[in-house]
């Protein structure tokens, strides 16, 4: 990039600068893209799960219905509260938006497609997504708003609480492999199946569970959307939020749920990790990831809609008297498989084997139970009893 | 213990506009933190007048003002009042009318279950299954809407009888309906009912003992589900339900104590299952003849004052009605299960989370209208 632009008549400075700033829209630019477009999927699954059909006017499937809405958030009257802080209002939205796409610096979008492998890319992305609860207490205090301030008070308490387990459990992997460059773990594991972190051993299969409910947590997800709980808190921090910055909390939620499954795919799904003879085609692993963040982000949809919510108390629970217990035994269960099995890898194999037989079997269980609400239900019921004469 | 940084209450204002309150009903909170330490239910946002409006109008044309009293279950507000009148003028209504009133009103009783069900589950965050108890709601108020041309305010049953027959097809309909309904009631239930999260927001939660229903008298649902089986259907019964063969569902503490959140979501689980059955009775039973009594345009009932209790899903409504012989009535008073519902939930609610405060008005399954008339 700067190469083309000095080859324009730039000196070096004013290239690397804007180089720099160009790279920053296009990187802004994909996530915008990326939020909007899940904001359309998750309507439309939910759509589908609740039989009803979700957007499906504007542009092919409703395809481009975040496009609508976000011109419509953007030309909404822009209102701040009387008796709020005015400055803390304004910047709170920006503080999650940055939380959310700091991340992009050590994205691993495929084996070879990162912006930066930096040596700590996954201490620097748990430290940056922190960013967040800043912004959502600031939100909430800057309100004015007692609805508001509870649901800053919520989320901070929340996601503090749940970065410690998943801190630990994070911890696992990086046992493994020795490495915190988000690169070097997405290398260390295999294309197959059975060669990903997730079912390297009994113990990160159980870190990978601990992080899966604990991210939930840090996303504000349901079963943990205790923060805007609807019901409860009214619209939780974003209350008095309108116009262009609400679209921005919007917008910053869903590209969370994005980087939740990216983080979930590198860490413990193999990343885009394609067979050998396919080494070098960085495309081709862009879309493998692609394809695992979408699984990924479905699960995640689909836990959504389907679990109510925990309470405050109960949330606190699940933190420190369950998942922090367990994310300890995880890390020093791994340290010590570790010992034991040095010097077997044929041991180390199997045992993988197993954790994905493992796996299976309970997927299947899982359909066997669930089989009878696909097959078995006949929804449609007379139709519209529209005969009436 | 006693700290040295001074504190104070936070005073929440929850409602009018508040999306747990369903409707328009306020309460101010003393809170400390999540904690409630104060309630103040505050009513009468949706106080309409209806009482004295029937005072100025024809015993007939109050038919429709019921329906508003309660619009989620508007044929069982119908009945209540006819059936007043009823006594109060001596009245006897053929075997038809009373059969197509209770499969109706026993419909209805199925439909705001499924709301208030529904609508708790969706407080609780559960958004799915309330949109699937709607999608069935949608079927019954097709069948409504094939009886009686109306979807939610119904004007159907009426002083004598009940307005129109049963259209053509309504029976196999009805029947289609509950052979479609009750698999997929179970399925709903599958989704929510035993979600373990959704057992623990409501077990244990806002404890109603036996004792304290009844000072505070709650009725209906409410009161089964402190565990006391009453229900005027089999205690004091009216229409034709000693006909019926039914169960009275009564709160077991399933998953907790006696009387708490979730005793009372399952007592109205069961009751949907126990209306399917009468619902199943009733259209076998089906006798021909006339659908009304012959009621003049203009009634004038005798002098004198009656007070009739039926049970709506809401519990106990009953009228109270003074007549003075004229064309109208002279006072018109009406008790309804919201009301006693709400007067309980200060007492309750005292040292719980405000996440507790929604659990339980969605468990009391507090109507806004029905509790201001």
């Amino acid at each position: 990039m700067e190469k083309i632009l000095m080859s324009l008549g730039l000196d070096l400075i004013s290239a690397k600068v804007l180089a720099m700033i160009i790279v920053c829209i296009v990187v802004l630019l994909i996530f915008v893209t990326i939020g909007g477009v899940l904001t359309v999927v998750e309507r439309r699954i939910s759509g589908f799960m609740q039989s009803r059909l979700g957007p499906n006017r504007v542009g092919p499937q409703g395809s481009l219905q975040w496009l609508a809405d976000g011109i419509k958030l953007i030309f909404k009257e822009d209102l701040i509260p009387t008796g709020s802080d005015r400055f803390l209002f304004r910047i709170a939205p920006y503080f999650c938006l940055l939380g959310v796409f700091g991340t992009m610096v050590v994205f691993p979008w495929g084996t070879d497609v990162i912006v930066a492998d930096l040596n700590i890319g996954l201490f620097y992305f748990i430290s940056i997504t922190s960013l967040v609860v800043i912004g959502v207490l600031m939100a909430g205090w800057s309100s004015n708003n007692k609805w508001a301030l509870l649901g800053g008070m919520r989320s901070a308490a929340q996601i503090v609480s749940y970065e410690i387990p998943v801190g630990m459990s994070l911890l696992v992997p990086i046992l493994i492999t020795g490495t915190l460059s988000m690169g070097g773990i997405v290398a260390s594991q295999g294309w197959l199946p059975w060669d990903w972190m997730i079912f390297q051993s009994p113990f990160t299969l159980m870190s990978f569970v601990i992080f899966f409910i604990g991210s939930l947590a840090e996303a504000n997800r349901t079963p943990f959307d205790l923060p805007e709980a609807e019901s409860e808190l009214v619209s939780g921090y974003c209350t008095e939020y309108t116009g262009f910055r609400y679209a921005v909390f919007f917008l910053s939620e869903w590209a969370n749920l994005f980087v939740l499954g990216g983080l979930t795919t590198a860490v413990y799904l193999g990343g885009g990790n394609l067979p050998g003879i396919l080494e070098g085609w960085s495309w081709l692993s862009v879309l493998v990831f692609l394809g695992k963040v979408s699984l990924v982000i479905f699960v995640l949809i689909w836990l959504r809609w389907t679990l109510p919510r925990f309470r405050i108390d109960q949330l606190m629970d699940l933190s420190w008297k369950y998942l922090l217990p367990a994310a300890l035994i995880a890390f020093f269960g791994q340290a010590l498989y570790m010992i034991a099995t040095n010097g077997y890898p044929l041991l180390q194999s199997i045992i993988a084997g197993v954790m994905f037989l493992l796996f299976l079997f309970m997927m299947v269980k899982f359909f066997i139970r669930v089989k009878v609400n696909l097959f078995e239900m006949n929804t449609p019921v007379n139709s519209r009893a529209t005969d009436v004469s | 213990m006693s700290s040295a940084i001074k504190t104070e209450y936070l005073t929440i204002n929850m409602g009018p506009q508040h999306p747990s309150t369903h409707g328009v009903i306020r309460f101010i909170l003393q809170t400390d933190g999540e904690i409630i330490y104060e309630c103040d239910p505050d009513v009468g946002y949706l106080h309409r007048g209806i009482e004295k409006i029937a005072e100025g109008i024809s015993w007939q044309s109050f038919v429709p003002y019921t329906d508003r009293v309660d619009y989620v279950c508007a044929m069982n507000s119908n009945l209540a009042y006819c059936m007043a009148v009823e006594k109060l003028m001596g009245l006897e209504i053929p075997k038809r009318a009373e059969y197509i009133r209770v499969i109706v009103s026993e419909l209805n009783r199925i439909s705001s279950h499924a709301v208030a069900v529904g609508a708790s589950q969706m407080d609780m965050g559960a958004f799915t299954p309330f949109v699937h108890f709607l999608r069935e709601r949608e079927h019954i108020n097709d069948l409504f809407e094939m009886v009686c041309g109306a979807r939610l305010t119904h004007n159907y049953i009426c002083i004598g009888g009940v307005n129109a027959d049963l259209p053509p097809g309504f029976i196999e309909k009805t029947v289609e309906f509950l052979d479609h309904f009750e698999p997929v009631a179970e399925q709903i239930n599958r989704l929510i009912t035993y979600n373990q999260i959704f057992i623990n927001r409501f077990a244990n939660v806002g404890v109603i003992s036996p004792e304290k229903a009844l000072n505070y008298n709650l009725v209906g649902p409410n009161l089964r589900g402190s565990g006391l089986k009453f229900d005027l259907r089999k205690d004091r019964p009216y229409s034709i339900y000693p006909e019926l063969d039914f169960d009275v569902p009564i709160g077991t503490g399933s998953h907790g104590q006696v009387g708490d959140c979730y005793d009372r979501y399952m007592v109205r689980i069961l009751e949907i299952v126990e209306s399917t059955k009468m619902i199943r009775q009733c259209l076998k039973m089906l006798p021909d003849g006339d659908i009304k009594a012959v009621v003049k345009s203009s009634i004038k009932p005798p002098k004198g004052h009656i007070y009739f209790r039926t049970e709506t899903p809401r519990g106990d409504t009953g009228y109270f009605i003074n007549s003075d012989g004229k064309t109208s009535p002279q006072r018109l008073k009406i008790r309804t299960g919201s009301f006693t519902a709400m007067a309980i939930i200060p007492e309750i609610i005292k040292g719980s989370f405000i996440a507790d405060l929604v659990a339980l008005i969605g468990s009391l399954d507090i109507v806004a209208p029905e509790l201001d008339r």
